[in-house]
């Protein structure tokens, strides 16, 4: 029981996170490595905040800290015209100065003491408030992103992710629209940060490490079951993706003989091994077509 | 409405395979005219379109549109008075969102507010009317992504997309050409009729001779990068498609060597 409960929360929590990946993955089509950043600015700026005695504040904090990376990276791809890859990467780097620094010079910071979001939810105790709040906020998450991505400004994005050649030609600036889209997907991602910060009762600079492939197997889990069809569904697959990347990772730590070390291992290979799949499925459509050619001849 | 004056365009610039694509050219549109732009291969046709567009800068000379100076305007400002449909079917178009949602990009782009929800209900209606227009079905498979939709249809979207807001200028480079005889003939019936009924002042590539010199109201030929004939009214409506190869070879001593255009005279 403890083990669905937690997979639910934490699944919620990280369904933030998938939202703002899908949205650098497959809106516009670029895997964004500021992921593994602006994740740990979120925890760390959350961290920071709320040992000040601000849990509230540190939530809107975080998402503008991720926002700002986010724009960081826009601006290098965009303006600077660096590789969408490398301009993360720089990003990234850059930021592991910036995390160590707001957490006054170490990788960690406890709040154990602190107030946080969780212990202030009225009507509620700590440990519902840890089941309710990670649903009302990816929900919420949800609802806004769909509704943002159904606005004109949206739609701008969506076609820049989609045809760029034919954006460029018309009146739309597609750097802004590049520029906004990133901001929007690294302030959930630090959102996600922020939470899991205060979740925990601690933050660790490197609990960022590997999650992009976190959030890509979430995004692309969901995927999976629910096909690519809209993007309002790529959204809702997203967050039900995390959920179940969750429970697989709940069970697999419990009944594999895999120490729990090895879980960022098996997350990269089921991600390799979904992306995959195109080629995998080519690879044994030629095989069989081969094999029926030689019986027609 | 647009001109041109004494445009330079020359690619490569100081290396071997320096090319001359611009070469003193001018032209001049009036308002509402429909000019058809025939040509060799590599005679500067396209260059002209990308050069009205912006894709690059001229090394001389200078662009005007309905009186503005437009020679070192950015693309996308231009793009927000300027149609253009491509050949390829696959350019115009965003191929994973729907009919609708194409089109509310091409008509809120200059309307809309960022944050309203798009297509607007009044936006629908409006769509649905102007796609009623081409016969082909398209107004009851508004939330069919475009991506599904065949070349010809993909292409009367493209001119929809461009027309809807209408521009100052509409530049068609070839736009029937990837597709088969009918839908291409349906294509140009379209884009008779929209330029028409909205009065808008058009060029148009093709390479198709026949259709050059009764499509619209005046057809120039380009060779070198600047335009050899020029001809409107009673001169071109005399005027044969032989006419035009000999007029051709006389003043270039040389065959027009337009593969496709030879093929379909």
């Amino acid at each position: 029981m403890k083990l669905l409960i937690d997979s639910l929360q934490l699944g919620f929590l990280y369904g933030v996170l998938a939202l703002g990946i899908y949205i650098s993955f497959r809106i516009l089509a670029v895997p964004d490595l500021t992921t593994e950043g602006s994740f740990a600015f979120g925890l760390s700026v959350s961290a920071a905040v709320t040992s000040l005695g601000h849990p509230l504040l540190a939530l809107p904090a975080a998402m503008l800290a991720g926002a700002a990376a986010g724009a960081v990276t826009g601006f290098l791809q965009t303006r600077w015209k660096i590789h969408p890859i490398l301009s993360g990467i720089i990003t990234m780097s850059g930021l592991y100065s910036v995390n160590l620094s707001v957490l006054g010079g170490s990788p960690n910071l406890t709040l154990v003491r602190a107030n946080t979001v969780f212990k202030m939810v009225p009507f509620l105790s700590k440990n519902d408030a840890k089941t309710v709040l990670p649903v009302v906020f990816a929900l919420a998450a949800l609802a806004a992103v769909i509704w943002f991505f159904h606005t004109h400004i949206g739609m701008c994005i969506r076609a820049v992710g989609d045809n760029e050649d034919m954006v460029r030609a018309s009146s739309i600036h597609t750097g802004f629209c590049k520029v906004i889209a990133f901001c929007v997907s690294n302030g959930l991602i630090a959102l996600s940060g922020a939470l899991v910060a205060q979740y925990q009762g601690y933050a660790d600079i490197s609990s960022s490490t590997g999650i992009l492939v976190v959030g890509l197997a979430s995004v692309i889990i969901g995927e999976a079951l629910f096909g690519r069809r809209s993007v309002t569904l790529g959204f809702i697959s997203s967050v039900a993706g995390s959920l179940i990347y969750r429970y697989i990772i709940a069970l697999a730590t419990r009944y594999s003989p895999l120490p729990a070390h090895m879980l960022r291992l098996v997350s990269a290979v089921i991600v390799a091994l979904a992306l995959a799949l195109p080629a995998l499925r080519e690879h044994v459509e030629t095989a069989r077509l081969r094999k029926g050619g030689g019986q027609d001849a | 409405m647009l001109e041109i004056r004494n445009a330079v365009k020359v690619f490569e610039k100081g290396t071997p395979v320096e090319h001359t694509a611009l070469n003193h050219l001018n032209l001049s549109l009036q308002d509402g005219e429909f000019v058809t732009v025939i040509g060799s291969n590599g005679a500067g046709k396209t260059t002209l379109f990308n050069a009205v567009c912006g894709t690059f800068l001229l090394n001389a000379g200078r662009i005007f549109l309905d009186g503005q100076d437009i020679t070192y305007m950015p693309e996308h400002k231009r793009a927000s008075m300027i149609g253009r449909v491509f050949q390829d079917p696959m350019k115009g178009t965003a191929p994973n969102m729907t009919i609708e949602e194409n089109l509310s990009l091409a008509h809120s782009r200059s309307t809309a507010r960022a944050l309203s929800i798009a297509p607007g209900k009044k936006e629908l209606g409006l769509f649905r009317d102007r796609l009623a227009e081409f016969n082909m079905g398209l107004e009851n498979r508004m939330k069919t992504k475009v991506g599904l939709l065949s070349g010809g249809q993909r292409q009367a979207v493209t001119l929809l997309m461009c027309t809807i807001v209408p521009p100052k200028l509409l530049l068609l480079d070839e736009h029937t050409a990837a597709l088969d005889p009918a839908t291409a003939e349906k294509v140009m019936e379209i884009t008779r009729s929209t330029v028409e009924n909205y009065h808008l002042t058009t060029m148009m590539i093709t390479h198709n001779i026949t259709q050059a010199l009764t499509t619209g109201t005046r057809t120039i030929m380009m060779d070198e990068g600047d335009i050899l004939f020029d001809m409107s009214g009673t001169e071109r409506e005399r005027t044969s498609v032989d006419d035009l190869m000999r007029m051709y070879s006389v003043s270039r001593h040389k065959e027009l060597d337009n593969d496709r255009m030879l093929l379909e005279k």
